[in-house]
């Protein structure tokens, strides 16, 4: 090969390969992100069954019910509207009934969230931001460590 | 008086390190050998004022000495020593103070330890190290002042963050901050080298031992955060694409590029451009991590307090540190000759495919992290970018590469060939297919991403350490062992280090096996997960020096025949409301069982148990890369004094 030749074969090569990252890197961020929702925005939005996101709010003060291996069902509230979640398995440490929380998973048909994922957080007084913005848009935000998961008024 | 003497010593220290930051460039400029000389004392008398600083800041920490703010809210008396120990860098004050006592470290083994580099060379990195200390000290005494007091003084500390007080945890941060603040002596080299304007292959040779130690303790400390994750959040995952995870493995990858393309520099004289731009970028990203940790931007277990103010000041150091070098760059990188030619088919070829591919891998992590942040700033939209981002793109990203890597290391400088290589790498091949039929053929039900994975991870092991054979088989029979134990070794160093990924591969791919099971359980019930029966006996509580642990007792046994007893538990600390969990673990070969408990109904359990075939391979696989790295820093090349010996080598090889 002449100089020139292993040149562009260098260089043809490297930008093949940068190509194709840029094109994975795309492609992933068009459909691997999940946009994170609040109660109330679900509810406005009417987001389609079968889209992926993350539900976040507290956890509605005496909405846990447990049933057999493992089944959880409890409802998220931002202080505005609130939906309910079934979950299967084990939840994090942190898992209290007026607590935040965040779920991902998707609403099915009859308007309830299935989760596959309650995240686990690592401290207590840590509540995750989205959830604190939510409750401060909803007007129920109360400090930093200590929210409460009273008064979601039924529509 | 102790904790005023270590305020103090940081104030003194800021000082020094201005001078010792402005006088070695002034001299180098001015050409006054004088001032030049300022740099060895100036590095020196840093790191013993940091020193007695951080001794102070542990001393008050031991002592409990709760008229310390700091201390008062990290540590608590009935904290048990170690944890009030390391409460010390538990807390957002104290791990900027052991930053900065690291880069005072670095800037102190240049002066103690560099005796091979020029003089000149090597003032100029000691004062570039020294304006970064005197950035970060400003940092430390303006925002971040581990010595406040408080008055009147508390009766108890707050106690540290529970999730914190693990042994994996004490030695996580100093391990990972050597790695992540070593790269800023690299980059110190990088900019002196641009400011005298001379950058070669000698100069290769003299930052790789640096490269070499920041890079081994970095892989020591992600994969030591990576198995604390694994044992103490009781979910039985490794690796979760947390952005602060992925502050750590961006300077790991970009890094991992520099290694290699500092070799192509000190071997053949080309790359330099890219080689200065990768110290440069492999500290930025520090830096950045950095920022993104302690500025409160991510909400996770290692952002303790946050303060604006922080996030700000600590940005105005990135961009001016970036800034800096970049316009340095800028103007000296043209004067840079490109070195000598090869063809993409060679030893120069693969390394350089090798630096695209984490490069390309290295911008997938920061843009998954990062977006979510620029978008929320731009449109309010709040996203999360999670593993499902990473999977799609990191992985096709490094599978090549980890495919490519036992060809890389059979490659010829300059112009290679692929087709004997084949040849020669005709054993591992073999390895790869048998073990793949293996797989298939005895475990039923393999999904055939793993068959494959676990494949390519034996190719490359098998590959890597077929190198050492290959090389030593060379020219002719006998001797063969007096050969192989004669190679470099950096060669060695090499074999050995990618063998680690190889292990490191088959682990991720095992987990594909992982077995998991969750029930809830009685006591007397038993569960069966993989070829392992567990009997719940009980829940026992019993308190701890300051925590009450409730712990279940299970019995494992294989095959009819006890082989251990697990205790997962949950610990409440004493004054926190949040329980951390103790998950239960038994080894048995490669693999281990593990048990965590969640809530108790009534009499019923809630528990998680996994079977995990060959999960400790994740970790020791960074563990050999660690050691192979540590290992090639005694490569002959590189030993203080080189130059000389190598000469008389050279010189005894001629005689012959």
């Amino acid at each position: 090969m002449t100089r020139k030749q292993r040149r562009f074969a260098l260089i043809g090569g490297a930008g093949l390969v940068l190509a194709v990252a840029v094109g994975i890197i795309l492609t992933a961020l068009k459909d691997q992100i999940v946009f994170f929702r609040s109660p109330t925005e679900v509810t406005e939005m009417k987001i389609q069954p079968g889209t992926r996101f993350r539900l976040g709010g507290l956890v509605e003060n005496a909405s846990v019910e447990r049933s057999e291996g493992q089944k959880l069902r409890f409802r998220v509230t931002d202080g505005n509207k609130s939906i309910t979640v079934n979950y299967t398995g084990l939840v994090p440490d942190l898992f209290r009934e007026g607590q935040g929380v965040v779920a991902e998973g998707m609403i099915d048909a009859n308007a309830t969230f299935a989760a596959d994922t309650i995240l686990a957080k690592h401290d207590e007084n840590y509540m995750p931001r989205e959830v604190s913005d939510a409750l401060k848009k909803q007007g129920h935000w109360q400090g930093d460590s200590k929210a409460t998961a009273d008064g979601a008024p039924k529509p | 008086m102790i904790v005023e003497l270590g305020h103090f010593a940081l104030v003194l220290a800021l000082l020094v390190s201005i001078a010792t930051a402005v006088l070695p460039i002034w001299g180098e400029r001015t050409g006054n050998r004088r001032y030049l000389a300022v740099a060895g004392p100036g590095s020196v008398i840093q790191f013993v004022l940091v020193s007695i600083s951080f001794v102070a800041l542990t001393w008050a920490y031991l002592g409990s000495d709760f008229s310390v703010r700091n201390v008062y809210e990290n540590s608590h008396t009935d904290q048990p020593m170690i944890y009030r120990f390391s409460g010390v860098w538990g807390n957002h004050e104290g791990s900027i103070l052991l930053w900065v006592l690291i880069l005072v470290l670095f800037g102190a083994c240049v002066a103690a330890f560099g005796r091979s580099v020029p003089a000149t060379l090597r003032a100029l990195t000691i004062a570039i190290q020294s304006s970064i200390t005197a950035a970060f000290l400003l940092f430390i005494l303006f925002t971040s002042n581990p010595f406040a007091r408080m008055d009147p003084v508390p009766l108890e500390g707050r106690s540290l963050n529970p999730i914190l007080q693990d042994f994996g945890l004490a030695i996580h941060p100093p391990l990972l901050y050597i790695g992540y603040v070593g790269f800023s002596i690299v980059f110190s080299f990088a900019a002196a080298a641009l400011i005298i304007g001379r950058i070669d292959a000698a100069f290769a040779r003299i930052v790789r031992p640096w490269i070499l130690i920041a890079w081994a303790t970095l892989t020591a400390g992600i994969a030591m955060g990576s198995y604390w994750a694994y044992y103490e959040l009781g979910w039985g995952g490794f690796w979760f694409w947390d952005p602060v995870e992925n502050a750590s493995l961006m300077p790991w990858l970009s890094g991992t590029a520099l290694l290699h393309s500092a070799i192509v520099m000190e071997r053949r004289d080309a790359l330099k451009i890219w080689t200065i731009l990768l110290a440069v970028l492999t500290f930025s990203l520090s830096l950045l991590g950095t920022f993104l940790v302690r500025s409160g931007v991510l909400t996770s277990v290692h952002s303790f307090a946050s303060d604006p103010a922080r996030g700000v000041f600590i940005l105005i150091i990135l961009c001016a540190f970036i800034g800096g070098a970049l316009a340095l760059f800028a103007a000296r990188g043209p004067q840079l000759a490109g070195g000598a030619l090869f063809s993409p088919i060679s030893r120069e070829g693969s390394l350089v495919l090798n630096n695209l591919f984490l490069s390309a891998a290295c911008a997938a992590v920061f843009i998954g992290t990062l977006y979510p942040l620029a978008l929320e700033a731009l449109t309010e939209a709040k996203i999360s970018v999670g593993p499902p981002f990473f999977n799609a793109t990191f992985i096709p990203l490094t599978l090549p590469l980890v495919l490519a890597m036992p060809f890389g290391q059979q490659l010829a400088w300059k112009r290679g060939a692929l087709l004997p290589i084949l040849t020669r790498l005709f054993v591992a091949i073999l390895a790869g297919f048998v073990v793949a039929a293996l797989v298939a053929g005895f475990v039923q039900g393999a999904p055939v991403v793993t068959i494959l994975g676990i494949a390519l991870g034996v190719f490359v092991v098998v590959g890597s350490l077929d190198d050492l054979r290959i090389r030593a088989s060379r020219g002719g029979s006998g001797a063969f062992f007096s050969r192989l134990f004669g190679l470099p070794k950096s060669i060695i160093a090499a074999a050995f280090a990618h063998m680690g990924v190889g292990l490191m591969v088959i682990g991720i791919a095992a987990t594909g096996f992982h077995e998991e099971k969750i029930a809830s359980m009685a006591p007397g019930e038993t569960l069966t997960v993989g070829r392992f029966e567990l009997s719940f006996d009980g829940l026992q509580r019993q308190p701890g020096p300051n925590y009450i642990a409730t712990s279940g007792t299970f019995t494992v046994r294989e095959g009819g025949r006890v082989v251990a007893e697990l205790h997962p538990g949950k610990r409440t600390y004493i004054g926190k409301s949040m329980p951390t969990s103790e998950t239960g673990r038994h080894t048995s070969g490669l693999g281990q069982v593990y048990l965590a408990i969640g809530d108790t109904h009534g009499t019923r359990t809630d528990v998680r148990a996994y079977w995990k075939p060959w999960v400790l391979l994740i970790w020791l696989g960074p563990l050999v890369m660690t050691l192979a790295g540590l290992y090639s820093m005694f490569d002959r090349r590189l030993r203080v004094a080189a130059p000389h010996r190598a000469k008389a080598v050279l010189a005894a090889g001629a005689a012959e």
